[in-house]
């Protein structure tokens, strides 16, 4: 990420949100696993979702960038409403060619990280790139050498994700997420499938791109990284919003029982 | 009985083998592996015998059909026909799955529809329906239906000779077959995939090719192997329609030389030739699309022949660590 694409904190609290979340609604055959979901986060910020397994954070998340198609509310990023264009004065569900466009914009890191296992992990990154923006190819691997410096992995660029660790490979995957310069990122658990010596590296690499300003929405169980890094953390369950806040009001005074219960558990 | 065997065994160990950290120990034997290999050879080479000796076999009319020029040519059709139809059939087949597993219902029931009629009937059905094609239609002609319009009309038989009839009939017969291996490649591959390829921006369409379809290709190949060779030895099946492939050929010249069998191992020879070639092409790609699988790709026969003729030699480390 260059400085250009830094937004300063102080600027981005009087500008409208990054991304902004109105009850938003998701069922599963007949389940609703979200329940009304309502939230907002400003440019250059982190946020934190926690809640027990089944909360319905995955699902939000995966909702963001329209993985999963939502059921009622609407979710807008950078003022786009995110699935839907609005021409003369009606509202038009998007094809998916224009979702793929409105997709390059938001970034995603998953679990179980998802690399193209027939790819090098250069190529994982230049891919879209080189073959979604037309990036030239020496551009492309120049950015992309550079963001594999940025995780710590300059040395692996030919290597294939099945010759990394799990900790490479979602270093690897946020790398790729980077390559499209994306306004907001997205972790879905991006600690949760790792041995636990290699933990630290990827949170690291979290910690330094939320530094730079990154606007980043992560779900995780990962409290100290909530406590350090995050700028509001985010309580969920049974698919609403229970409790949020700055890290120190919720995690270390929740006020809410479930939230209460969800901490000790996990702490 | 078994008791003192191994009390016997135990008193002539010596301490220095049962105390030594590494085990020194007698490989275990398969002495039964060499009866089973000896009587089958025995066989073999009776069964071997009696074939070369029997009087019904004129052994000199194999090696003089063998390179005959007309089994050469029909070599040269056979091959042909396995190439084209393989070649063509694949891309229809891969477009028949991409139409049966997208979200247009349309193309969804026109793939199903194509692959129930072309799967369901018998292939050598099909090529006397496609070889006699002007019992059914003797004019094509292309205009405007349900009007007198043409544009140009022509006769079947000279629009589709039994060469282009029976390369028809392979390919349209193939594609159905080919689809669905291509469509069980493409189910293979794990949804986190495109998960992954939509959440950086690919198209649907960028995402087949890129990503999906190289990852199918993996698990595509071994049966598609297959079905090339079982397309070499179903060209002989053209034979109905008198296309001049090697069976066809073969037949023949063994009507005016009533020399049936001698021909039909002429034949086979090719056959199993042809089948042994084709084989190679499949390692490669095997290899080519297997990579980022394997930690280490094994070497290919090439590379082992060459490191037979010119060994390597033993690093100094493994030496110091056999000591």
């Amino acid at each position: 990420m260059t400085d250009t694409t830094r937004v300063p904190i102080a600027a981005a609290s009087v500008a409208a949100p990054l991304l902004s979340a109105r009850k938003v609604r998701k069922s599963f055959g007949g389940v609703e696993v979200l329940k009304g979901i309502s939230l907002d986060v400003s440019a250059g910020q982190v946020m934190c979702l926690l809640g027990p397994s089944g909360s319905g954070k995955s699902t939000f998340l995966r909702c963001i960038n329209h993985l999963e198609r939502i059921d009622g509310g609407r979710i807008s990023v950078d003022g786009e409403l995110i699935g839907y264009a609005a021409r003369h004065g009606r509202i038009f569900e998007m094809n998916r060619r224009e979702v793929a466009k409105q997709r390059r914009g938001i970034g995603m890191v998953f679990q179980r990280f998802n690399l193209f296992p027939h790819m090098t992990a250069l190529e994982n990154i230049t891919a879209a790139p080189v073959g979604v923006r037309g990036l030239p190819k020496p551009a492309a691997l120049a950015r992309g050498r550079e963001l594999l410096d940025r995780v710590g992995l300059a040395d692996l660029a030919q290597s294939y994700p099945a010759q990394l660790s799990g900790g490479q490979q979602q270093r690897v995957a946020i790398a790729r997420a980077l390559a499209m310069d994306p306004k907001l990122l997205l972790f879905d658990e991006p600690t949760s499938a790792l041995d636990p010596e290699l933990v630290g590296d990827v949170l690291d690499v979290m910690r330094a791109l939320a530094a730079d300003g990154m606007t980043m929405v992560v779900v995780t169980h990962e409290i100290g990284f909530a406590r350090g890094a995050a700028d509001e953390v985010v309580f969920m369950d049974a698919g609403v919003v229970v409790e949020s806040g700055p890290p120190a009001t919720v995690l270390d005074n929740p006020q809410n029982p479930r939230t209460k219960a969800f901490l000790d558990s996990v702490m | 009985m078994a008791q003192a065997t191994l009390s016997q065994g135990e008193r002539r160990l010596e301490p220095a083998v049962l105390d030594s950290d590494d085990i020194v120990a007698v490989p275990l034997r398969h002495p039964w592996r060499w009866v089973v290999a000896a009587i089958l050879l025995a066989g073999g080479v009776s069964l071997g015998v009696s074939l070369w000796g029997n009087d019904n076999v004129h052994h000199p009319t194999i090696s003089e059909f063998i390179f005959n020029p007309r089994i050469l040519s029909g070599v040269l059709l056979t091959l042909v026909l396995t190439v084209v139809a393989m070649l063509v059939s694949t891309l229809l087949g891969v477009l028949l799955a991409i139409m049966r597993l997208s979200s247009n219902p349309v193309m969804t029931v026109l793939a199903w529809v194509y692959v129930w009629v072309f799967r369901g009937t018998p292939l050598l059905i099909q090529i006397v329906l496609w070889g006699y094609l002007g019992l059914l239609y003797s004019q094509i002609s292309l205009g405007v239906p349900f009007t007198d319009f043409t544009l140009f009309s022509i006769d079947t038989n000279t629009l589709i000779p039994a060469f282009t009839a029976g390369l028809l009939a392979l390919t349209l017969n193939q594609a159905a077959y080919s689809a669905e291996i291509v469509r069980a490649g493409m189910l293979s591959v794990d949804e986190g995939q495109y998960e992954a390829a939509y959440s950086v921006g690919m198209s649907p369409t960028f995402t087949l090719f890129k990503v999906v379809l190289p990852q199918a290709m993996r698990v595509i190949i071994p049966p598609m192997g297959n079905e090339t060779i079982s397309m070499l030895k179903n060209t002989s099946l053209l034979s109905v329609i008198a296309v001049l492939e090697l069976y066809t050929v073969a037949t023949q010249i063994s009507s005016q030389n009533l020399r049936q069998v001698e021909l039909l191992v002429v034949v086979s020879c090719w056959y199993l030739f042809l089948t042994s070639i084709l084989s190679i092409p499949q390692y490669y790609l095997e290899r080519h699309y297997g990579r980022g699988k394997a930690r280490a790709l094994p070497p290919t026969p090439l590379a082992r022949a060459w490191a037979v003729l010119r060994p390597a030699p033993r690093s100094t480390i493994e030496r110091a660590d056999a000591q």
